[in-house]
C-alpha cells in the first residue's frame, strides 16, 4: 500500500500555560518560535530545533470546543499526573546538555545511562511530560542489535 | 501557570514519584518524599493513592521488580545480587515479592525472557508489573526487608 506519506511535520505537545511552554522550550532546552499567532479562538504557537524547519512541537492548551470541559479537565488531570505524550530529543554532547539542565534547575527523572545506541538521560517538561534526551553513539544498526545479544548471552 | 488544586497535587505528587524512580534502591523515605510534594509525612500515602491509585511502598515494590526483571534480563549477576542491588535486604523477601508480583520466581523468569530492542526508558514503563496478589505492606519498607 502506499499513502504517500512523506514526512513528520508538526506533532502536538499539549502544555498548560503557553508562556511557560516558551520559557522551558525555548529558554531551557534551546528550542526556537517557529509560528506565534493569535488566530482568536487559539493561539497557535509552534517551535522547531535550530537548524531545521520541520519536525515542529505544536504547543497546545487542552480545550477548545472539541473537547468538553470534562474532557478538558481528564486530560489535564493526566498530563500533570506524567500519564500523557513524550518527547525524544538527541544532543550532541549529552553531558553537557544534562549539567546544564540539571543546574537550571529542571526535573531530572533520571541521570545519564549508557545505551547500546549511546547515552540518554529523561527529565520532565513543567507540566509532566517526559522527555528523552540521548546522544547516539554512531553504532549501526547490526552493532546494537550485537551489543544487546551479548547482553542476552550473558546471562 | 494556572493550575486547579487537584492539578497541582498530581504534579506534586508526580515530583515526588519521579524521586522514587531515581531512588528506588534506597531505603522508602516518607518524610523526605513528603517534603518534595510539599505535604505533612501523615497525608502523604493517601493522597498518593488518591493520585495514583497505589501506595508508596507498593508503587516502590513494582519499580524494585522492574529494575530486577531489567537485570535478570540483561546483566549474568546471581539472584542474590540482583535483590541487593533494588533495594532489598533480603533473598527471601525479594523472591517472595517478586514471584507475587510477577508470577513466578525470578529464576524462571531469568529463563523465559528474551532481550527488546526499544528506548530503557519504554521498556522500563511497559515492563513494569501490574498487581497480581497482594503483598504485605504492614512495615514501610526502610529497606531492611
Amino acid at each position: 500500500m502506499t499513502t504517500h506519506v512523506s514526512s513528520l511535520r508538526i506533532t502536538s505537545v499539549k502544555v498548560l500555560d503557553q508562556d511557560e511552554a516558551l520559557d522551558f522550550y525555548c529558554g531551557k532546552l534551546g528550542f526556537e518560535v517557529r509560528d506565534d499567532a493569535d488566530l482568536g479562538f487559539m493561539r497557535w504557537l509552534t517551535i522547531g530545533l535550530p537548524g531545521q524547519e520541520f519536525p515542529q512541537l505544536l504547543l497546545e492548551l487542552p480545550g477548545g470546543p472539541q473537547q468538553d470541559a470534562e474532557t478538558a479537565a481528564a486530560v489535564r488531570d493526566l498530563l500533570t499526573k506524567g500519564a500523557l505524550g513524550g518527547v525524544f530529543l538527541t544532543s550532541d554532547d549529552v553531558l553537557a546538555t544534562y549539567e546544564t539542565l540539571r543546574d537550571a534547575g529542571v526535573d531530572i527523572t533520571q541521570e545519564p545511562v549508557e545505551q547500546p545506541y549511546g547515552t540518554d538521560f529523561g527529565l520532565r517538561d513543567p507540566f509532566g511530560n517526559p522527555i528523552r534526551i540521548s546522544q547516539l553513539s554512531g553504532a549501526t544498526d547490526e552493532e546494537i542489535e550485537r551489543a544487546y545479544r551479548e547482553q542476552a548471552d550473558r546471562v | 501557570m494556572a493550575l486547579s488544586p487537584q492539578e497541582d497535587t498530581n504534579r506534586r505528587m508526580l515530583r515526588a514519584r519521579d524521586e522514587m524512580d531515581r531512588r528506588y534502591a534506597e531505603p522508602l523515605d516518607l518524610v523526605a518524599l513528603a517534603s518534595v510534594a510539599h505535604l505533612s509525612p501523615s497525608r502523604f500515602g493517601r493522597v498518593f493513592k488518591d493520585v495514583f491509585g497505589e501506595t508508596p511502598h507498593r508503587y516502590l515494590q513494582r519499580r524494585r521488580v522492574e529494575r530486577a526483571m531489567a537485570l535478570l534480563r540483561q546483566t549474568d549477576r546471581p539472584v542474590t545480587q540482583v535483590a541487593w542491588d533494588v533495594g532489598f535486604a533480603s533473598l527471601g523477601t525479594f523472591s517472595r515479592t517478586f514471584s507475587a508480583i510477577v508470577g513466578c520466581s525470578p529464576s524462571e523468569f531469568r529463563q523465559q525472557t528474551e532481550v527488546v530492542h526499544v528506548p530503557t526508558c519504554f521498556v522500563a514503563a511497559w515492563t513494569r508489573p501490574r498487581e497480581r496478589t497482594t503483598v504485605s505492606e504492614k512495615q514501610p519498607d526502610s529497606g531492611a526487608d
